[in-house]
């Protein structure tokens, strides 16, 4: 991590600034499509998630979710955006084999959603992006090219489901800073439950604007649009490949043009689509199937009222009350299950041990097992009772470490493992007493040694102590009658 | 002259109809008289007017979330002029 | 008693069921007169014998006769159409029978679902017919448009029935139904019932559904009913009207009782005469005809107010910018994957697409969607959509002050009689200007009716047209009632293509 913003394509005599800007097109989450009744339903057979409506018969007719305008505004409302009453449908118009009417609903000139922000935590601060528009429309289908050498395969599944495109302003400088915008974008989602952020089953993905200019020159370059990028690492990858290739251009003195194009993951280099792009004039106008979309005020503050508490404000809370630093705060905020795991355990337990066994421990199973904190096989009571534990000396830390281990193998709460494992620390003093003196009847050099001076071989015996009760030793009363023996 | 045949060649490319020269010829007179026609609007004022979106004055009605269509696979593919028991199957797409 | 019967229902057959209205049949069928087989077999008779007049694409009759059987075994009259058979046009989707919208396009296509429309009908009792034939996707005046043929007016076998309900207007003048419904974009019900001598009600835009009906303009569009009288028209629009959620553009609003409520005293009622309907070479046989409109009106108490509607002249180029827009993007889903004709020719998809439609539309459907496409594309769209999206809210902005001072505004249907079969076909601007009159009611969302109201020197049909507010059907219909008592059109046709 750097703490001075520093990404530029360098070369000889220049250094370059990226500019960009990013179209994510979200999936909302919701049960049926935007203006039909069939199931949005992921990996189905295909063309069985299809209605009349999404297969353009002659004659059908759209009828809009409620659901998703509701989603739509919540979305509007976590990204500090200003709610529109009043929006329009439009027809973007453009014949492809997936797209079954000819056109896609879209909203072109009166989104529902207009300007709003997100806030970046980057390692040189926070970094404020602009939201252009948030708008609904509508998923096309699915071309399938591989499946016969004459042949494309139509699948219409997706055609018609609901996507929220959320256009940025330019103000994007680096992979990296798009990197955070689209985690923090899928976390705020995710905290709202408006799209699910699962970038696998396409439910993410976006269009990437570049453009390049000298640092320090005020006036934007030429911009190039790449289409459909559906995963984070790849869109880091495009925008430096794309941004390198029209900083090749320029210097050598060439013009950029503006234009579609298409990211080969494989190759690791962006080319152009232009070929398709040309025939293409949209011919946007107002959809004559459907009328202005106008909600009333007091459906916005309904929504309002009942919007959870979002990443920023959370993140600010646990800084404040928990005392947790930035950068603790911000991974237990990235996830509302997580932060919800987090505040369930320390209910009762102490908030350092909660804040380091979940970051490290719990995290290092979780991503091991591929898990969700959801499914974490130790439930937030059981790892508070588990920490509990070491809080009041009944276990060691150590012991601890191989009682969460039996947890995450068995789910069982910590002190059933404890008994069934023997595992309770050992507190007899007479017991305690023949252990040391064991270890020390061993050692007897080293105990001349101690004595004459050299004390750091207290750790030692300790240690010898611990090992010989198999970690179970209670520490405070080993320490207490190792020094009593030392002394004699 | 409100459009030329080149103009009437890409409209035609945009609509995706193909037009051979001995059409072109005579749609493109049709086209010339129906936008000559049409042009009469320009005679008419209306910077200060809002367009029409909509002839009747009501709000968009909204439906449920709820799944009620779907699973009608054979109905979806019944009058496809080419397709197997899963797909419509379209010849290949070049890009 | 039994002899008496019988002689009763001899009697209805050598009457004749052509010369009677829907309202008159509904009457036998209820009393027991006759019966839902009798009445189908009748009209598929007639059908057989009518076939010169290519008014229809597509017969069902093994259904039909299935369908009244059915209906006489069940006897339940409850419904407002007991077991009357009804041809519809081919613009709305039939279950498990073939659609076609007058294309080649969709020459193949059987939907698997019921336009809400036509199932409102089936729900009050009626039996379908068959499919009536159309202008291609409704986009004609003539009913040459269609892929399946030119239909043939039954007043004269070289006269168009008008269009795009052309199908529906010769198969009602003709008795091939009893009644029929249409739909009307921008005349389509009105125009072809001027040019047959017969009834055709547009109504408010939003009170029939458009579910299930191939669409042409969404903004425009709107089925509406074809009858022989306005008592049969108020009955049929009772039937097929009504609230759809599945259409976002349908009103919803109690049902009314348009047959029951029809009322023939308008005295008092206030009737704009629009200035601006006047348009230069109008025939003087229509000049007189709305003349003595004004005077039976008059006569009947209703009170004559001059009006102005002063952008009238701008709803024909207004017209021709938005149905058009609509039309492209409506007509983008035939692209020959999912259902109807897909050309063999194209080496990838592209070239599929661009032959399919190249061979399945025909000429005015391309005409219209060129032009919708390029008054919708970038650098055009101000200049053409947005500017006509103005001129229309001043258009509607004109009928709603109208509609402070009058009720209703009287104005010819049609700007001449039917003309000759290709008279204009290869004229798009004369072929428009048939809509001159009919088309600003579509642009403002009104309902309006067209009855027949007299004959030119050749002896063929005129119509006048009402127009009210919205939702004011009962208004228009009531006046229609009147102007119909008075106006006592006949048409007596001597059968010439049987």
């Amino acid at each position: 991590m750097k703490d001075k913003f520093d990404y530029f394509i360098k070369t000889e005599n220049n250094k370059w600034e990226v500019i960009i800007g990013l179209e994510v097109h979200a999936q909302v989450t919701s049960k049926s499509k935007l203006f039909s009744s069939s199931s949005t339903k992921f990996g189905e057979k295909p063309n069985t998630q299809v209605s009349l409506v999404d297969s353009a018969f002659p004659g059908m007719l759209p009828v809009i979710n409620k659901f998703c305008i509701e989603q739509a505004v919540k979305t509007g409302l976590g990204l500090n955006a200003k709610i529109n009453l009043r929006s329009i449908f439009d027809r973007k118009n453009y014949f492809y084999a997936d797209l079954p009417a000819g056109y896609q609903i879209s909203q072109y000139k009166n989104p529902i959603v207009g300007e709003g922000s997100v806030t970046l935590d980057m390692p040189y601060g926070t970094k404020k992006v602009g939201i252009e528009r948030l708008h609904l429309e509508q998923d096309a289908g699915k071309s399938i090219h591989d499946l016969s050498p004459d042949n494309t395969f139509v699948d219409l599944n997706r055609s018609g489901v609901a996507l929220m495109e959320i256009v940025s302003k330019p103000d994007l400088r680096s992979p990296d800073e798009v990197n955070s915008y689209v985690k923090k974008l899928r976390t705020i989602m995710r905290y709202l439950g408006t799209c699910d952020g699962n970038m696998q089953e396409g439910s993410l993905r976006a269009d990437v604007n570049v453009s390049v200019r000298k640092q320090g020159e005020k006036k934007f370059g030429t911009r190039c649009e790449i289409k459909n990028v559906n995963s984070i690492k790849f869109m880091e990858m495009a925008i430096e490949s794309e941004a390198k290739r029209q900083v090749e251009l320029i210097e050598s003195g060439k013009k950029i043009e503006q234009e579609t194009r298409l990211f080969d993951t494989k190759k690791n280099e962006t080319r152009s689509m232009r070929s398709k792009e040309e025939a293409h004039d949209y011919r946007y106008f107002p959809d004559p199937d459907l009328l202005p979309l106008v909600i009333k005020q007091s459906f916005v503050d309904n929504l309002k009222n009942k919007l959870p508490e979002l990443p920023d404000k959370k993140k600010e809370r646990f800084i404040n009350k928990f005392k947790l630093t930035p950068y603790e705060a911000n991974v237990l905020i990235s996830e509302n299950n997580i932060s919800e795991y987090f505040e369930e355990v320390i209910k009762t337990a102490d908030i350092k041990l909660a804040k380091n066994w979940i970051i490290v421990e719990l995290f290092a199973v979780l991503n091991d097992k591929n898990l969700d904190i959801k499914d974490s096989p130790v439930s937030s009571k059981n790892l508070a009772n588990l920490l509990n534990l070491i809080s009041s000396g009944e276990i060691s830390g150590k012991i601890a470490k191989k009682v969460f281990e039996l947890m995450v193998q068995s789910g069982d709460e910590p002190s059933k493992i404890i008994k069934d494992k023997g595992l309770q620390q050992q507190s007899d003093p007479k017991e305690l007493e023949k252990i040391i003196k064991n270890v020390l009847e061993k050692n007897f050099d080293k105990i001349t040694q101690y004595k004459a001076g050299k004390e750091k071989l207290y750790g030692f015996f300790v240690g010898e102590v611990m090992k010989a009760s198999s970690g179970k030793a209670n520490p405070k009363l080993v320490n207490d009658i190792l020094k009593k023996e030392l002394k004699k | 002259m409100p459009i030329d045949k080149n103009q009437v060649k890409k409209v035609a490319k945009l609509s995706r109809i193909s037009l051979d020269d001995s059409k072109l010829e005579s749609l493109s007179n049709d086209l010339i008289s129906i936008l000559n026609f049409v042009e009469q609007l320009n005679k008419l004022d209306t910077n200060e007017i809002k367009p029409l979106t909509s002839i009747i004055d009501k709000s968009l009605d909204t439906r449920d979330d709820s799944v009620s269509d779907g699973q009608i696979r054979d109905q979806i593919l019944k009058n496809s002029p080419e397709k197997n028991e899963d797909f419509f199957i379209v010849p290949k797409v070049v890009d | 008693m039994r002899t008496f019967l019988l002689y009763q229902r001899l009697l209805i057959k050598m009457n004749d069921l052509n010369d009677i209205s829907l309202s008159e049949i509904i009457k036998l069928v209820k009393s027991k007169k006759i019966s839902s087989l009798e009445l189908a077999n009748h009209f598929i008779n007639n059908i057989e014998k009518g076939k010169k007049l290519n008014s229809f694409i597509t017969t069902c009759f093994d259904q039909t006769i299935k369908d009244s059987k059915n209906f006489d075994k069940k006897q339940n009259f409850d419904g407002l159409l007991p077991g009357i058979p009804i041809a519809v046009k081919d613009l709305f989707c039939t279950k498990n029978i073939k659609t076609t919208a007058g294309s080649k396009i969709l020459e193949n296509f059987v939907p698997t679902y019921e336009s809400t429309v036509t199932n409102n009908l089936w729900k009050e009792g009626a039996i379908l017919l068959g499919k009536l034939n159309c202008d291609e996707f409704a986009m004609g005046s003539s009913n040459e448009t269609s892929f399946f043929g030119n239909v043939i007016n039954p007043l004269e076998n070289n006269l168009v029935p008008g269009g795009s309900s052309g199908g529906s207007a010769t198969a009602l003048a003709a008795s091939l139904t009893p009644a029929t419904i249409g739909t009307d974009t921008g005349g389509s019900i009105r125009q072809p019932a001027s040019f047959t001598g017969t009834v055709g009600l547009k109504p408010t835009y939003g009170l029939c559904s458009r579910w299930g009906i191939v669409a042409f303009a969404s903004s425009l569009d709107q089925a509406g009913p074809m009858t022989k009288n306005v008592e049969d028209c108020a009955l049929m629009l009772e039937a097929m009207s009504g609230y759809d959620k599945k259409d976002s553009t349908s009103i919803n609003k109690k049902k009314e009782n348009y047959s029951k409520n029809l009322n023939s005293s308008i005295k008092g009622i206030k009737i704009g005469i629009p200035k601006e309907y006047r348009v230069d070479n109008m025939p003087e046989e229509i000049e007189q005809l709305w003349k003595n409109g004004i005077d039976i009106l008059k006569k009947s108490g209703a009170k004559i107010i001059d009006i102005s509607l002063p952008h009238t002249k701008y709803a024909l180029p207004t017209y021709y910018i938005v149905a058009p827009a609509e039309a492209s993007s409506n007509l983008a889903r035939y692209d020959g994957i999912k259902y109807g004709y897909r050309s063999k020719k194209g080496n990838n998809l592209i070239e599929m697409y661009e032959h399919t439609r190249a061979e399945g539309f025909g000429d005015e459907v391309k005409r219209r969607v060129l032009i919708g496409t390029y008054v919708l594309s970038s650098g055009y769209y101000d200049a053409y959509y947005l500017k006509a999206q103005k001129v229309r809210k001043l258009i509607k902005g004109d009928f709603d002050n109208s509609f402070k001072e009058v009720d209703a505004i009287l104005t010819p249907s049609t700007p001449s009689s039917a003309f000759k079969i290709g008279e204009k076909a290869n004229d798009p601007i004369s072929m428009y200007l048939n809509d001159i009159f009919t088309v600003p009611v579509n642009l403002a969302g009104l309902p309006a009716i067209s009855i027949p109201a007299g004959k030119d020197h050749k002896g063929h049909p005129l119509g006048l047209q009402l127009i009210s507010k919205e939702l004011k059907e009962q208004k228009i219909l009531n006046i229609a009632f009147a102007m119909e008592k008075e106006i006592n059109f006949k048409q007596s046709l001597n059968r010439w293509w049987e």
